[in-house]
């Protein structure tokens, strides 16, 4: 089985770029699709609707991209019964410390262009680990702006392939079709992430409340940038 | 260098063969795309953009100086061939017209001084000045649409430029026209406004998702686009006039056929 994880900022656009890639793609395979979402969603039901059996993910306390890994091999068995020859798992991915993307798994990364120059400096691995990284909303902006993004993403990530993705046209996706085709094969048993989740474990992590520093344990960092270990 | 582009004949959306075999198109010409919402303008600049070798929906195979284009030129983003100008695009980064335009040339490699030469030239597409220090998101729709023509000629290496509906921009569309083809570059315009369609030397009739005709500019039309740049021109002077609080007087000499044609 082939697995592609898509990772991207809100809004950015996955679920629509992922819906018209998506319909390219099930011509030839079999397709399954489970989205990972944070407290709600709608999404899901936008993959049912063009007949692809889909499965819905919400991580509640857990953090999403942690709930996503733990949860690799449920989704696995979920594309197994729908016989499918692909799974698309579409991440919720906030805080941009993480990224999903395992060893043999095609990373897509989608990132909204409208963001400012900057953002490709800002987020962090699941843009530089990516595989594929598909920018939206590229219409919106001027060329210039869209080569400066461009400039900066390949910054990041210097041996990704870059699609201009277009998620009301469908634009980009007969390209990124092709990338999933090309994707390789899934082995549960061997997969490692590519980049480590933070080691930061604190208190604040198990529950605690109070914000005031004495009552806070575990591995943690300053402003002036010193980390450390407080506890026991 | 890119001499010319080939596109070959696919099919339409109900998988009818188009009808031609190839459409040549050498550098510097100006190409109008005419046709509904739907007709499949969007998907035929896609597989421009895209180098296509029948393996997109339309089964268009695109050649680039009559030879198939090397796998690096599909695949290495720096290497696009198609820069785009839109009416819906507007510039968001927030910094003034020089930063931007230097981050830019920085960014394709290119010398910073020509951040000068970009403004000189968006100032002769655009009735409102624009100064360098000035901060780009407080520019008009005219002023940022003659900065991005400008930016594009002269900074964006593209050799081919994709215009789609600038008819409402308020700037010299005829003068925007020579200054990015009078670099070399191939002009596509999605248009239906016929001051810029009939400046094209062909038109591609789109139809069902396929090619269904190209017209090659008639002597007639040729004739008739020379005077709706006319009065295309005199629209805009008259908009330049609006704009600065000027009363519009029928006896001036800029109005010529407007003047002729209202009092005779």
């Amino acid at each position: 089985m082939k697995v592609i994880i898509a990772a991207g900022t809100p809004g950015a656009g996955k679920t629509a770029v992922l819906l018209n890639t998506i319909k390219q793609v099930r011509k030839q395979h079999q397709v399954a699709v489970v989205k990972i979402d944070c407290l709600y969603t709608e999404d899901h039901i936008r993959f049912f609707s063009i007949g692809v059996p889909a499965l819905l993910g919400l991580s509640k306390d857990m953090c999403p991209d942690h709930y996503t890994i733990f949860n690799t091999g449920e989704m696995i068995e979920f594309a197994e019964k729908h016989k499918a020859e692909m799974l698309v798992i579409e991440t919720a991915g906030l805080c941009h410390r993480c990224a999903p993307y395992t060893s043999n798994s095609l990373g897509v990364c989608v990132i909204d262009a409208t963001t400012g120059p900057n953002t490709p400096l800002k987020v962090g691995p699941f843009l530089s680990t990516a595989n594929t990284v598909v920018i939206t909303k590229g219409d919106v902006i001027s060329q210039a702006e869209r080569e400066i993004f461009r400039e900066r993403v390949l910054e990041m990530n210097p041996s990704c392939r870059i699609i201009e993705a277009n998620g009301l046209t469908g634009k980009g996706a007969t390209e990124l079709a092709a990338c999933f085709e090309d994707a390789a094969e899934f082995s549960y048993d061997e997969e490692r992430l590519r980049h480590n989740a933070p080691f930061s474990i604190c208190t604040l992590c198990v529950g605690e409340t109070r914000v005031h520093q004495q009552f806070h344990r575990g591995v943690i960092r300053h402003l002036n940038g010193v980390q450390e270990y407080l506890g026991e | 260098m890119i001499q010319s582009i080939s596109i070959l004949a696919g099919k339409n959306k109900v998988g009818l063969a188009e009808r031609f075999s190839e459409i040549h198109i050498d550098a510097g010409e100006i190409i109008g795309i005419v046709g509904p919402t739907g007709s499949g303008k969007s998907a035929l600049i896609e597989d421009i953009e895209q180098l296509a070798q029948r393996d997109t929906t339309s089964s268009r195979q695109i050649l680039l100086n009559g030879k198939v284009p090397d796998a690096d030129l599909r695949f290495d983003p720096k290497k696009k061939l198609v820069a785009q100008l839109s009416q819906n695009m507007n510039f968001l980064a927030d910094m003034t017209v020089d930063e931007f335009l230097r981050l830019h040339a920085k960014c394709r490699g290119k010398d910073s001084l020509l951040s000068e030469k970009v403004i000189y030239y968006a100032n002769s597409l655009t009735g409102e000045p624009i100064r360098k220090d000035m901060n780009l998101t407080v520019l008009s729709g005219g002023q940022s649409r003659s900065l991005m023509v400008a930016d594009v000629a002269f900074i964006s290496d593209s050799p081919v430029v994709l215009i789609d509906e600038i008819e409402n921009a308020g700037i010299k569309k005829h003068e925007a026209l020579e200054l990015l083809s009078g670099n070399g570059k191939i002009i596509l315009v999605v248009t239906h406004d016929p001051v810029l369609a009939l400046l094209t030397q062909r038109r591609l009739v789109m139809r069902k998702g396929g090619v269904e005709k190209i017209l090659t500019t008639t002597e007639d039309e040729k004739r008739l686009s020379v005077y709706l740049n006319q009065v295309d021109r005199e629209l805009f002077t008259i908009r330049e006039q609006v704009r600065h609080g000027e009363e519009i007087s029928l006896e001036a000499s800029s109005v010529a056929s407007v003047t002729e044609n209202i009092i005779g």
